[in-house]
């Protein structure tokens, strides 16, 4: 008996459903039966009960993470946290310096936040990742100076899923009293967090990528040592200051019962990602000429980045019109450039055009492994067969040596 | 983003998918774009002797768009004379597969790859008359 509800949904790194848990726990925080008070009222149970919630949902929150509560500010999301954190801690702290280390496989929410910190005065260095995507920690030692304030390095990246080593990164900021953010909104569920383990002082997540709402998300703010922050959005003084605005109480409930259940699922959860993403590597791998984008061990279990060379990315997501990926090639983003992440790790443009990005979750099934993995190899075969890169790949002339008329 | 059913059409059935030899006295290929800006197109038209195409092929790399618009090609080509064809403008595959403004770029490469095909046969018909010519 068939199960396969089409189209297969294969893009949980771009964001997640909702849990029926979470689902649940939300709807009863908005009518007049329910949570629906402002948690800032302190004049009534109304306030009261709707703060109660809100701290409920901030201790699971910094339990994930091995915080504690006080330590957690909410947020519209992560793209939120991460301009908070750079923005925040690099002009608190101009005084003592103003430049600032970053990589070039951050997400966007990163590299604008930083570009917009250049055009304020602020140097930034953009490190190469080395080719399976991880920091080069010792270059990372070497462009350290006298007047770095700030580190910003991700988690776990958005497009190839590896896992940078955080611990190391934060022994050495630590070590030198540099601010260290982690963009780790892609990590909670899949691989974890300790805080005080890894020596971070500030850290981005979100909701909607582990099965909670999207337009909610926190950030960690160190308090000892204490970190401090120059607030971006005034008001009324919530979030000790650092992020005004009445607190959504049924986004939060919902972010703190998703992270609650990804502490307690993840060991479990985890384990079925590899089982679901070993299959379908292992129904595809065989194929000629395809690369893996980024290292298969230090990776999250769900993710898989491949490029199938000779095949243009976006006309192989329109062949897998049954299956929900992403492409790290252009064309669906409308900005005709390849992955910069790609390009970062040393691919060049032709792979670079011809990634999938596969990430599987909570409700992905072998079925539907199974199901992709038949789909892509027909694809894929179908697309060489159109493709002049194939043959001239066949009859052995390097692609490299050709003249092309670039328009 | 939403394709046209045209593009689909031309996507899911290619026309005229295939090689044609390149080293035939009566064939232009006309080969355009490059790899690294996502589309490669190869358009191979026969010509016979007074100037009609009789035959086209394309092999295409890239995104669904680039590949109607150079099966589209193949079907407009056949049965005209080489004024005729290049005469084609990429306005008409704009019209006819309804490409949206971000895709015009693959019905300009359409056009570039005729002019190629063309100036490719016309070449190699100079070469043979000079050739005839010295003789
Ligand atoms: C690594 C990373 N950082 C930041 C973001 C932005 O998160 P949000 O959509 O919550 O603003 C995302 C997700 O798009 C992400 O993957």
């Amino acid at each position: 008996m068939s199960t396969l509800n089409i189209p297969i949904y294969l893009d949980y790194s771009a964001t997640t459903p909702v849990d029926e848990r979470v689902a649940k726990s939300m709807a009863e925080c908005l009518t007049l039966q329910g949570n629906f008070g402002n948690p800032a009222s302190r004049s009534h149970p109304f306030g009261w009960r709707a703060e109660e919630a809100v701290e409920e949902a901030r201790r699971n929150v910094a339990e994930l993470i091995g915080a504690v509560p006080k330590e957690i500010i909410w947020t519209s999301g992560a793209t939120e946290s991460d301009n908070l954190a750079i923005k925040g801690a690099a002009l608190f702290n101009q005084k003592k310096g103003k430049h600032i280390i970053t990589m070039k496989t951050e997400h966007k929410a990163v590299l604008d936040t930083c570009r917009q910190l250049e055009r304020d005065g602020f140097e930034v260095s953009y490190m190469d990742p080395m080719e399976n995507g991880l920091l080069d920690i010792e270059a990372f030692k070497k462009e350290i100076r006298e007047d770095t304030t700030v580190v910003s390095i991700m988690h776990v990246n958005n497009e190839i899923g590896v896992i940078q080593d955080i611990a190391a990164i934060g022994a050495i900021t630590r070590e030198k009293g540099i601010i260290f953010h982690v963009d780790a909104a892609q990590s909670p569920g899949k691989v974890a967090i300790d805080v005080d383990e890894m020596n971070v002082d500030l850290m981005s997540l979100c909701a909607h990528k582990v099965y909670g709402p999207k337009g909610i998300g926190a950030l960690y703010v160190r308090r000892k040592p204490r970190v401090r922050l120059e607030a971006q959005i005034h008001g009324g003084g919530h979030e000790r200051g650092m992020r005004s605005g009445t607190l959504a109480t049924h986004q939060i409930v919902g972010m703190g019962e998703a992270f609650r259940i990804a502490r307690e699922e993840m060991t479990a959860e985890t384990a079925r990602m590899r089982v679901l993403r070993d299959r379908l590597w292992n129904g595809v791998k065989d194929m000629e000429e395809i690369y893996l984008n980024g290292d298969l061990e230090q990776r999250i279990p769900g993710n898989l980045n491949i490029s199938f060379n000779f095949v243009e990315g976006e006309s192989l997501i329109m062949s897998l019109k049954d299956i929900a990926v992403s492409s790290g090639s252009a064309c669906t983003s409308s900005s005709l450039e390849p992955s910069y992440v790609l390009r970062a790790i040393g691919r060049n443009d032709e792979l670079a055009h011809s990634s999938i990005r596969f990430t599987m979750g909570r409700f992905s099934t072998e079925e539907e492994v199974d199901f992709t993995i038949e789909k892509v190899r027909e694809a894929v075969e179908k697309l060489r067969e159109l493709s002049p890169l194939w043959d001239m790949f066949k009859d052995g002339v390097d692609l490299d040596s050709v003249e092309w008329a670039h328009h | 983003m939403a394709y046209s059913d045209k593009v689909l059409d031309h996507y899911e059935n290619p026309r005229n998918v295939g090689v044609l030899d390149k080293d035939d006295p009566n064939v232009g290929t006309g080969m355009v774009g490059a790899p690294a800006c996502g589309d490669v197109m190869r358009l191979q038209i026969k010509v016979s002797e007074d100037g009609v195409v009789e035959d086209a092929k394309f092999k295409t790399y890239g995104c669904g768009s680039a590949i109607a618009s150079s099966s589209l090609v193949t079907e407009m080509v056949k049965g005209k004379t080489l004024d005729e064809v290049a005469a084609i403008k990429n306005s008409e595959i704009v019209e006819e597969l309804a490409l949206p403004p971000v895709k015009i770029h693959c019905s300009v490469l359409a056009e570039d790859a005729i002019a190629a095909a063309i100036a490719d046969i016309k070449a190699k018909r100079e070469e043979q008359s000079t050739v005839k010519a010295s003789a």
